[in-house]
């Protein structure tokens, strides 16, 4: 009886930073948190997180305060859009990094 | 394969306009005798912001060969942030050229030895009374001015022509400003 | 009039000069600007059409049958996945003989998923009845489609008119728009054949039985495999339908006189690479930089795939000592389709050339002139040490 491993090779990766590419850089808009305004740094309580939750690529942290991972932040607004406490800005991408230097 | 084939590769972002430039240079270099002329834009899932490039090769002969630029004779690169992503100058020939939108001198920018020419085509454009923000005209007076393939007249009429209903005459202008305020560096 | 557009511009434009009546079609990269286009000419009246979005591929068939069926001049496009989600009225279509023309743009088919270009998709179609025509460079799609119309129209049978997505489909070279006097004199208004008329009642494409059968008047009615039969006889007799149809648009635009195959250099050649597509464009500067090596080789390109024009082939091969199939796709299991219906064609010949296959590009993997060079050399240094099993190009498998 001819034996043979098969090959079982699929197209399967690990999901996890980076599998999509250096996607921070296609952000054309930054997140910014105010923290007067984020209900969790306000109150010091392990609340609210809608940033967190909402965020379609797990780049906003469940802290105080919320980060957010700009090395993969694609700048959707999302987190912006469903604060509750209006406590994200988006900002012009290229005004923040010009900024910075 | 043949000696004969200039080839251009354009760095832009997704939504910047690079093809739309490449394309009108490629009507430019088509009316002005280049029987061959094919340009390619990245293949592949698009988003804004992304960035993306576009091979664009010129030849006095119908082009066979589709595959993507290895060796560029020359870079043209529609936004400076770029730079520190993607390395625009990766294959470029010996004494290639590279085209950049930033402000002059064209000394502050180093790609190895290759020859810089560059051009504020992103304040040009505002001069131009451009929305902030629209490079993909402008960049064509600098490599027009950069690399001489193409005259700026030609390359005029086929902005004017492409950007039929979109501030036409304004795109021209924005070509001419940067056309007229390309430094090239030495090598 | 030339203009420097993309292949799927090119595409869409031959379709308003061909004047269709009705087009149904779901968006699929890499053939979605084509529908855009498309949709911009009925929307501005360049084109005057109905212009039908739908939810799926499917539908976008079936509108097309039904439109055809009510007699007017239809046509769709699509890639891949969108080609076989249409897989069932691919072959209705066939077996109702409409005249439907539809554009390929020749994507990979998942799984794993791709949206980049190979030939498996119109490839795994060959079996359908549908003619398939494929075109190397933007003109040939425009030309295509043209000759499509009046192909479909004339023998009742559907056209799809393929070309590689991306490479031709989103890569813009110059090609000459033909006037739109010029075409209305080539592909006169469409006259179809069945069609749904109150004035002539039928019904069509019933149950057939298996058996003949005689009808309401007496006469007897074909059964399933005499239908069949005849659709088969007319696809063999199309093939010189379309040398016809391509010498008249010969003369009406002075390009084509390749309607099965286009050879590049094969005259004295001892070797003959055949390819489909962009990518026997490709090999041109690969024949000629073996040329300068003094190898004597040359290039085919096929054209026409279905029906498939063995004698064209098989003349264009007489005489060689090796034929170097590289193809797009594989028939899983076995070998490229390609490579196995030319070695069918020349199975009656006495003396027959060795055959080589060659699979690459599959899911977009790029093909490098120095890849095909290294293969093209190889076959010509050694042509009987290749075994009868398909090679591979590109491979980086990590052992």
């Amino acid at each position: 009886m001819a034996k043979r491993n098969y090959c079982e090779m699929i197209s399967r990766s690990k999901p996890g930073p980076g599998d999509g590419g250096n996607t921070g850089s296609w952000r054309v808009m930054r997140p910014i948190i105010n923290h007067e305004k984020c209900i969790p740094v306000k109150t010091g309580k392990m609340a609210c997180f809608s940033c967190w939750l909402f965020c379609p690529d797990c780049v906003v942290s469940k802290t105080i305060p919320p980060t957010i991972d700009l090395g993969f932040c694609k700048g959707c607004g999302i987190c912006a859009e469903e604060c509750p406490a209006d406590a994200i800005e988006m900002v012009d991408e290229a005004s923040q990094t010009a900024k910075e230097k | 394969m043949k000696n004969d084939i200039i080839e251009i590769r354009w760095h832009g972002r997704g939504g910047q306009g690079a093809i739309t430039a490449a394309k009108i240079v490629a009507n430019g270099a088509f009316a002005s005798g280049y029987k061959g002329v094919v340009m390619a834009p990245t293949f592949g899932t698009e988003r804004r912001g992304a960035p993306v490039f576009t091979s664009l090769k010129i030849s006095r002969e119908k082009i066979y060969d589709l595959s993507p630029i290895t060796t560029p004779d020359m870079v043209v690169v529609l936004d400076h942030t770029l730079l520190e992503e993607v390395d625009v100058v990766a294959g470029l020939k010996e004494n290639g050229l590279v085209i950049l939108n930033a402000p002059p001198p064209a000394s502050k920018y180093n790609f190895g030895g290759a020859r810089v020419a560059v051009s504020d085509v992103t304040t040009h454009g505002v001069e131009a009374g451009l929305p902030p923000g629209i490079v993909n005209s402008g960049i064509i007076g600098a490599f027009a001015k950069a690399c001489g393939l193409v005259d700026i007249d030609t390359l005029s009429r086929a902005i004017i022509e492409e950007f039929t209903g979109k501030k036409p005459e304004l795109n021209a202008r924005a070509a001419q400003i940067a056309y007229e305020n390309t430094s090239v560096g030495d090598k | 009039m030339h203009i420097i557009e993309s292949g799927n511009v090119a595409a869409a434009t031959g379709v308003k000069l061909s004047r269709a009546q009705v087009i149904a079609a779901y968006p699929i990269t890499p053939q979605t600007p084509l529908t855009e286009k498309l949709s911009e000419f009925v929307e501005s009246g360049q084109l005057d059409a109905q212009y039908i979005p739908v939810e799926s591929e499917h539908s976008a068939m079936a509108v097309c049958i039904a439109a055809s069926t009510a007699g007017t001049r239809a046509f769709t496009a699509t890639s891949a996945n969108g080609l076989l989600y249409m897989n069932e009225q691919l072959h209705w279509a066939v077996g109702a003989r409409l005249p439907i023309v539809m554009c390929i743009a020749n994507r990979g088919i998942g799984a794993p998923w791709t949206v980049w270009n190979d030939h498996q998709d119109s490839m795994a179609q060959r079996d359908v009845g549908w003619i398939q025509l494929y075109a190397n460079d933007h003109q040939q799609i425009i030309d295509s489609v043209i000759k499509a119309f009046r192909l479909a129209e004339t023998v009742s049978i559907p056209v799809m008119v393929c070309y590689d997505g991306y490479l031709l489909s989103h890569t813009y070279m110059p090609f000459d728009q033909p006037k739109q006097s010029e075409v209305d004199s080539f592909l006169p208004v469409f006259t179809p054949k069945n069609f749904l008329d109150p004035e002539n009642p039928g019904n069509f494409n019933t149950v057939t039985l298996p058996d003949i059968r005689p009808g309401v008047d007496g006469v007897m009615e074909p059964g399933y495999i005499e239908i069949r039969h005849n659709l088969h006889q007319d696809l063999r007799a199309a093939l010189e339908s379309y040398e016809e149809i391509d010498r008249d648009f010969e003369k009406l635009f002075g390009r084509g006189g390749t309607p099965f195959v286009e050879e590049y250099k094969c005259d004295d050649a001892r070797f003959v690479a055949v390819a489909i597509g962009s990518l026997s464009y490709q090999l041109r500067d690969v024949i000629d930089l073996m040329r300068e090596d003094g190898i004597a080789i040359g290039v085919l390109g096929v054209q026409m795939y279905r029906p498939f024009p063995d004698q064209a082939i098989v003349h264009a091969l007489f005489g060689k000592e090796c034929v170097i199939v590289l193809e797009k796709a594989l028939s899983y299991g076995n070998q490229g389709p390609l490579y196995s219906d030319i070695k069918s064609a020349l199975y009656r010949q006495e003396e027959r050339p060795v055959i080589h296959n060659y699979i690459l590009g599959l899911g977009g993997r790029e093909i490098k002139t120095q890849q095909l060079l290294s293969a093209l050399t190889q076959s010509c240094t050694e042509p009987n040490a290749i075994e009868d099993t398909p090679r591979w190009i590109g491979l980086k498998l990590q052992e």
